[in-house]
């Protein structure tokens, strides 16, 4: 039931080379081509992949329109009602939260520095108040400064009224906030426990727990601020209060919002973004294949989805070195896999679920995603691009990951089950890919005895009615079931605790599908959540994926990649990691 | 205007040479019209009788012209006023056409364009001959529906053709066709749809009309009692081709041709039960395409045995028995008034 | 004639009160009969693992809990006397004729289809000129040439516009005009008239094109097939008897009997068209009524789908009724006391 994209910070977890050179060592044929991809440079002198290192096409000119085009339209251009990971990257041209992530490709763009604050939150001793000071002098576009009533504000309204649902909502979960009835009910802002504001560049944060990965969180353009004069619930979006380079000059619902400089962004404060173009025009609602045509024309700059361009364009790209020259390959947030449900017969013996891991062919699952320009092989739950993955490979199933039999049929035949047996593959139906991953699935189960037989649920309730919901698996014997998860941030711990937690196995819309409840995993995420130290951290992390694979009952197919292209015109280009798309603060365009 | 050559302009104010219609299909060549010839002239009436596909409505149109530039072949001779008009251009046969000839059509609701009034659709036949303003040509129009019995025609010039009754209709159609005074009128089946005192009306009402302008009359009709009242002369089609042709007296007092006896006895007639209709003609009309060999009729006609075999091998010519009465039979002409006489005549009379 | 309006425009009401309650029953009786709860749906419009409080408050807010019937009436109430919508902090008006409010979009639906009418009308009145010239003098043509090698050329051309997709032909257009001869501005380019005329035109050119050639192919069979059936009619050949000219006898006589029945259609594909052109504007991202209404069903904004259709019906009702009165005037046997 994943309405919406969830962003996943993509981070790299060691060096962005040695990432690289892991994951071709344990995944196979991983990494990103940058190598075998290169037949020379770009019309502009560029190579396959170059943004994904460095800044491709640098320059400071200024001047000129940025076009950005949308397949779909935002489910709100409010910082504090949006879910869809390129809005969270784009939102930052008119919206500054306390923290963002440094603007860099590779590793160092998922370090956080602050934005409106004057530097990272200070936890209390017990873990359970984080402080942040803001920047003086900081002005929204009509000219009043910003104070920190504001953010506390912004705070509140985006986690705790009905009226803006589009959001993720941490700070309620995280917050001591009981009883709080959000701003709109209850229009004195002191009745808010959860922030206080002791003075005017003050925000201090209450938890209910220790959460030592907090900076996180106030990177969300949640905590960007919002006057609470100015705030009209759900129709801020049409005027949002700017603190960023840009701010809005008009917008039309579902076809079209222009920016303009905001005069009052005073670059001194601000380290991470530039203020290049202009003008900003964004088209919502615009055919995909065209939106592909006129990128390829630089008629456009920037699909703003960051999606990818579709199976056509992909093809002419991939087929002209020219064109080749001038795209990116990166990582998205998301991690395709299978779950095995650990409550449906015979999965519930780890033997059966190995003898699932060994005989998959794990290459004929990656076509359906495009090959390796669609996504690398995978053998963890974490993504490379999430702080605290470390490479290894628990059923190394072949040579060339197509399949061992062998090993496959000695697991079946620990498992009790040395003919095989039969079982289910539940797919979201309308969601073609997945079909296809389903189908290559099943015909590598056929080889070894297992017959699974494919049942498609719509996407739509797939959470809330079918595979989200325990009572319904173990009903109908869902014993394999495709899925995929992207996190809100980087880490192991936001990319793993919706899934593994076994605290987190919901009667409905549940997550953790394979209804995994390992004390030690459950353990290790409260022990990591609590741990300030960020190495120390991090191999906690890399520790809980480890665990999770020992269990056989995850089973990735492949990290997912997209293909961007950057047309000539576009300068200052490069893609930063934490958001698995180019920089929307830096771009420039090359004026004709 | 172009004459074949060794042709000569005729005496007679309408004449037909051999008139052939040959309409190409994809089954075959369809001989609507094969080998017809005859005279008329003007103030005379001829009716043309036959069952429908014997060729007459063809003809009809053939002489107007609107055979011509389409698919058919047409050869022959039509000749009208001294004017040789197979040979004819199109254009020229369509000036002719409204003034010089015109024609009145079986069905005056579907004839009439049903979007365009009563009266418009005559101003348009005056003006297309006629140079003159709207009103001149509306007024005409006026007089044109006064003198075929319409009345208050004043008002009704502006009316819609599905707003007359069906005499109403044809009377007007009939206003149409004369309101350009043509010399040559044909009439085809002009009394079919109409009830039968309708039928009286409108019949009377071509008389006196075509007494009035002196013009040559055409009358096209399946039903010999129409024409009986009309005609002059009569000429009985089967197959495409005359097969009897005389004076009204011969044809409906002398009939020699099986085939028109068989028209005679299936005419219904006001003083008889129309269940008493006797001697309904067997078979069904030939085939256009496949034309039986010999004579035409030979597979509907009861005396087929007495030719000695000649029905069905060759084809009868078209030969005077006496005082201009024509038939094409292969009995020999006593023979054929001894049937009339000893068989036909007195069945038909005591019935 | 006054009394026939009245008459009509009094069973158009009815008719559009019949639709909006069989859409809203479609959209909306038929899910909740299949066991869709309100907390399903209104999880819909809210972001991922929404917590159940954030669910129940868009149930709430919007009305996705009271019985049916009192959602029917608030929508009917809503088109005759306006809504007020809350927003948080403040509440939206949306008077009548309030067609609902967006879920989706947090917008009332009816000025948003206000905002989205000029784009498809201006794609619809463009294309319906383009495709009701050129479909007719082909159709025309074509019969008169009957059998030809023209007449099969273009039956041929005919065949293949109306069998090809809108977004094959859109697509192919785009790909060949607009980016490899740059001879028209691509997709996501129209501008409002009143904003630069200029470039409405230009960026409206191919979209006309690919919308008029469908139904260009349509009418061109349309009206050789009426023109053959016509000049067959008798009156045809009273018309050619009475001594006309052959062209008078085509345009004044045939054409105009031909055109009655192709005008009735005309008047309701137009009709058809104001409530979207669907296929047309999503290639061509067009802003217009049918982009919306795929996009809200797309996105499940069920107050959006059920605005257009109303929107759409409304057209349709409209364009029956002009037709008909059109109709009056042109066929005489039809008129009305």
């Amino acid at each position: 039931m994943r309405k919406t994209k969830a962003l996943a910070l993509a981070a790299l977890g060691t060096t962005l080379s040695m990432g690289l050179a892991a994951c071709g060592g344990t995944a196979g044929g991983g990494g990103n081509n940058t190598g075998s991809g290169n037949q020379g440079t770009g019309a502009s002198g560029t190579a396959f992949n170059d943004a994904y290192t460095k800044l491709v096409n640098a320059s400071d000119a200024k001047g000129g329109t940025l076009k950005f085009a949308l397949t779909d339209e935002p489910d709100s251009t409010d910082p504090g009602n949006t879910y869809y990971a390129w809005n969270w990257n784009f939102s930052r041209l008119y919206a500054r939260p306390l923290m963002t992530y440094q603007p860099a490709p590779g590793e160092e763009g998922l370090k956080l520095v602050p934005d409106l604050a004057e530097g990272p939150g200070q936890a209390s001793e017990d873990g359970k108040t984080w402080t942040y000071k803001l920047k003086k002098g900081i002005k929204y576009d009509d000219g009043t400064e910003v104070k920190a009533a504001d953010v506390k504000y912004a705070i509140a309204r985006s986690n705790f009224t009905s009226e803006l649902t589009d959001g993720p909502k941490y700070f309620a979960q995280y917050l001591d906030a009981e009883g709080y009835k959000g701003p709109y009910k209850d229009k004195n802002l002191d009745d808010f426990k959860g922030v206080e504001t002791p003075d005017d560049y003050t925000v201090v944060f209450k938890l209910k727990a220790p959460f030592s990965e907090f900076d996180f969180l106030v990177a969300n353009p949640q905590s960007a601020p919002v006057p609470q004069a100015k705030d009209t619930g759900l129709d801020y979006e049409k005027n949002v209060a700017s603190t960023g380079p840009y701010k809005f000059e008009s917008y039309e619902v579902g076809k079209q919002l222009n920016l303009v400089k905001n005069e009052n962004w005073d670059p001194s404060t601000d380290t991470t973004r530039k203020q290049l173009p202009d003008r900003i025009e964004v088209q919502y609602k615009q055919n995909a294949d065209d939106i592909d045509q006129r990128l390829l024309n630089g008629q456009i700059h920037v699909d703003l989805g960051g999606t990818g361009v579709q199976p056509a364009a992909r093809a002419k790209i991939v087929g002209k070195p020219e064109l080749k020259n001038s795209s990116d390959n990166p990582y998205t947030p998301f991690n395709r896999y299978a779950m095995m449900s650990t409550k449906v017969k015979p999965f519930d013996n780890i033997e059966c679920r190995k003898a699932v891991q060994y005989a998959t062919d794990k290459v004929a699952t990656q076509a359906p995603w495009g090959g390796p320009l669609g996504g690398d092989i995978g053998s963890t739950a974490m993504t490379p691009t999430t702080v605290g993955y470390k490479p290894f490979d628990l059923y190394p199933n072949g040579q060339d990951h197509k399949g061992d039999k062998d090993k496959a049929k000695a697991s079946l035949a620990a498992c009790g089950q040395p003919n095989g047996f039969e079982t289910n593959i539940a797919v979201r139906g309308d969601r073609v890919k997945e079909v296809q991953v389903a189908e290559a699935l099943q015909a590598s189960l056929d080889q070894v005895g297992i017959k699974a037989t494919i049942k498609k649920y719509p996407s739509g309730d797939w959470s809330s009615q079918y595979a989200g919901k325990p009572e319904f698996v173990h009903k109908n014997n869902l014993g394999i079931m495709i899925a995929g998860w992207g996190s809100d941030w980087p880490s192991g711990f936001g990319f793993l605790s919706q899934i593994v937690d076994g605290r987190f196995i919901k009667d409905s819309g549940n997550y953790n599908m394979m209804e995994l409840d390992d004390p030690t995993v459950n353990e290790l995420l409260d022990k990591g959540i609590q741990t300030t130290d960020t190495a120390a951290r991090n191999e906690i992390w890399s520790q809980v994926d480890k665990k999770v694979m020992e269990s056989a009952a995850f089973m990735p197919f492949v990290y997912e990649k997209t293909l961007l292209f950057r047309p000539s015109n576009l300068t200052n280009v490069y893609v930063h990691p934490a958001y698995g798309m180019y920089d929307y603060t830096w771009l420039g365009v090359k004026q004709q | 205007m172009t004459t074949a050559p060794g042709s000569s302009a005729p005496d007679s104010f309408l004449e037909l040479r051999d008139l052939r219609i040959h309409f190409p299909t994809e089954d075959g060549v369809v001989k609507s019209v094969d080998g017809l010839s005859f005279k008329l002239d003007r103030g005379k009436t001829l009716g043309i009788v036959g069952e429908s596909g014997s060729g007459k409505s063809v003809t009809s149109l053939g002489i107007l012209g609107l055979h011509k530039g389409g698919r058919a072949k047409i050869s022959g001779e039509i000749w009208l006023d001294g004017e040789e008009l197979v040979g004819a251009s199109v254009d020229h046969v369509r000036t002719l056409r409204g003034k010089k000839m015109a024609m009145i059509f079986q069905d005056p609701l579907s004839s009439m364009h049903p979007y365009y009034t009563v009266g418009a659709q005559i101003i348009e036949a005056y003006r297309i001959h006629h140079k003159v303003s709207k009103q001149v040509a509306r007024k005409h129009a006026i007089d044109m529906l006064g003198r075929v019995g319409i009345p208050q025609p004043d008002k009704r010039v502006d009316s819609y053709p599905h707003e007359f009754s069906g005499g109403m209709r044809q009377r007007a159609m009939i206003a149409m066709a004369l309101s350009c005074d043509p010399e040559l009128l044909i009439a085809d089946e002009p009394t079919t749809a109409l009830d039968v005192t309708v039928q009286a009306q409108i019949l009377d009402l071509m008389l006196d009309l075509q007494r009035e302008f002196n013009s040559a009359l055409i009358v096209i009709t399946h039903d010999l009692g129409v024409v009986a009242e009309l005609s002059d002369d009569i000429l009985v089609m089967y197959g495409g081709r005359c097969v009897e042709y005389g004076s009204a007296e011969d044809i409906f007092y002398r009939p020699e041709h099986p085939y028109t006896w068989g028209l005679l006895g299936s005419m219904p007639r006001l003083d008889r039960e129309p269940t008493e209709r006797l001697m309904p003609i067997k078979g069904s009309p030939p085939s256009l395409i496949n034309v039986p060999t010999g004579c035409a009729f030979n597979p509907r006609c009861a005396y087929e045995g007495r030719t000695g075999g000649k029905a069905t091998t060759e084809v009868p010519q078209l030969a005077e028995t006496e005082g201009g009465h024509l038939v094409r039979c292969h009995m020999p002409p006593a023979e054929r008034r001894a049937i009339w006489e000893n068989e036909i005549k007195p069945m038909l009379e005591s019935t | 004639m006054v009394a026939f309006i009245v008459r009509r425009v009094i069973a158009a009401v009815l008719m559009l009160a019949v639709v909006s309650a069989a859409t809203f029953a479609i959209f909306f009786l038929i899910p909740r009969a299949l066991g869709q709860t309100p907390e399903g749906m209104a999880s819909r419009y809210v972001g991922r693992d929404a917590t159940p409080e954030a669910i129940q408050g868009a149930v709430k807010r919007l009305h996705l809990d009271d019985p049916l019937i009192v959602q029917y009436g608030r929508f009917a109430k809503g088109i005759v006397a306006g809504e007020d919508y809350s927003l948080g902090p403040r509440k939206a008006e949306c008077p009548a004729p309030c067609f609902g409010y967006s879920f989706n979009n947090n917008q009332p639906v009816w000025p948003t289809l206000l905002d989205r009418l000029p784009a498809t009308m201006s794609l619809a009145a463009g294309a319906a000129i383009l495709w009701l010239i050129a479909g007719v003098s082909i159709g025309i043509v074509s019969a008169l040439r009957r059998g030809t090698a023209l007449d099969r050329a273009a039956m041929t051309v005919a065949l293949a516009g109306v069998s090809l997709p809108i977004y094959f032909t859109g697509l192919v257009s785009l790909s060949v005009f607009a980016y490899t001869l740059g001879i028209f501005p691509g997709g996501g380019t129209y501008t409002s008239i009143s904003e630069n005329p200029i470039a409405w035109f230009q960026a409206l050119v191919l979209p006309w094109i690919t919308l008029a050639f469908l139904y260009a192919a349509l009418y061109a069979r349309l009206t050789r097939a009426g023109m053959l059936e016509t000049m067959g009619e008798d009156y045809i050949r009273t018309a050619r008897a009475k001594g006309l000219k052959e062209s008078t006898v085509v345009t004044k006589h045939a054409l105009r009997a031909t055109l009655t029945p192709i005008l009735t259609i005309f008047g309701l594909d137009v009709g058809l068209l104001l409530g979207g052109a669907v296929l047309t504007e999503s290639t061509f991202s067009i802003p217009g009524v049918g982009k919306l209404v795929i996009d809200a069903i797309r996105g499940n904004d069920l107050p959006v789908v059920l605005g257009v259709t109303m929107f759409a019906a409304f057209f349709i009702v409209l364009a029956n009724l002009i037709v008909d009165i059109l109709y009056a005037v042109v066929d005489p046997r039809v008129r009305l006391s």
